[in-house]
């Protein structure tokens, strides 16, 4: 039976993916596809601990997938604000990668 | 679903790269099922899986983006990157199984097939409905501020 530091455990390898993809690749679209796995890897371990946690009816703590409602919607929010910030930045620059973009370097 | 989500940092394809991104999240709709999350399993697959993939392989479409050239890799970029991730990594791991409160197996729920969107609309309506209604409104102001960026110039 797996228990509640076995699905911790997996959502912190998903979570250190989604921050090495963030980090190491260069393309801003598999940057932000980073992201989304970041914020899949906290709303893992929000639904195993309200799984584990159970309240005193014996039901699973219904609070934590409420909020877990919550970041999904945020989450797609910011997907859609930003693919339209990258469009407008490929209108301006013709490029996605992110070392072509040093206008701000110093 | 570790796996895919591999895949979705080393690929070198965008298209392949959102492929894999699918089914990392198909597979994380499954283990939501397994600790009876049926609601979350199932607006997972159908505002991840569905939509927001649409709308990362819409922008790939949009872009043209081919198969990334082969630049020259930076190896200390590599390096601290790895560091970075592999120490945040075995940091987490080694608190994780150090903590024995973490080790407790699934306790079983009183009833296996009660009714979870009930149970989930009830805490939402009853308990959360403020912050309902302001999700609704900051998904109104996202969906204004992406018309207003992608148009082609501002007035």
């Amino acid at each position: 039976m797996p228990t509640l530091a076995h699905y911790l455990i997996v959502s912190g390898i998903l979570f250190s993916i989604g921050l090495g993809g963030v980090l190491l690749r260069r393309n801003i679209l598999i940057i932000f596809m980073g992201l989304e796995l970041m914020l899949n890897a906290a709303n893992l371990s929000l639904v195993a601990f309200s799984r584990f946690n159970l309240l005193a009816d014996g039901m699973p703590n219904y609070n934590a997938q409420v909020l877990v409602f919550f970041i999904i919607t945020v989450a797609a929010a910011e997907v859609a604000v930003g693919l339209a910030i990258i469009v407008a930045l490929f209108r301006a620059k013709q490029t996605t990668h992110v070392e072509d973009l040093n206008t701000l370097k110093f | 679903m570790l796996a895919f989500a591999l895949g979705v940092v080393l690929l070198r394809n965008p298209v392949s790269c959102a492929m894999s991104l699918v089914m990392s999240f198909v597979a994380l709709a499954a283990v939501f099922i397994t600790l009876d999350a049926y609601f979350i399993a199932v607006v997972q697959v159908l505002v991840y899986a569905g939509a927001v993939m649409v709308l990362f392989l819409f922008i790939i479409m949009l872009l043209d983006l081919r198969e990334e050239k082969r630049r020259r890799v930076r190896l200390s970029a590599w390096v601290g990157g790895g560091l970075v991730v592999g120490g945040f990594l075995a940091a987490l791991i080694q608190v994780i199984s150090a903590l024995p409160a973490l080790k407790v197996t699934k306790p079983l729920v009183s009833h296996p097939l009660a009714n979870d969107v009930a149970q989930v609309g009830f805490a939402l309506f009853r308990n959360f409905n403020l912050p309902f209604q302001i999700i609704g409104v900051l998904l109104l102001v996202s969906t204004v501020g992406v018309v207003l960026l992608s148009k082609k110039e501002l007035k």
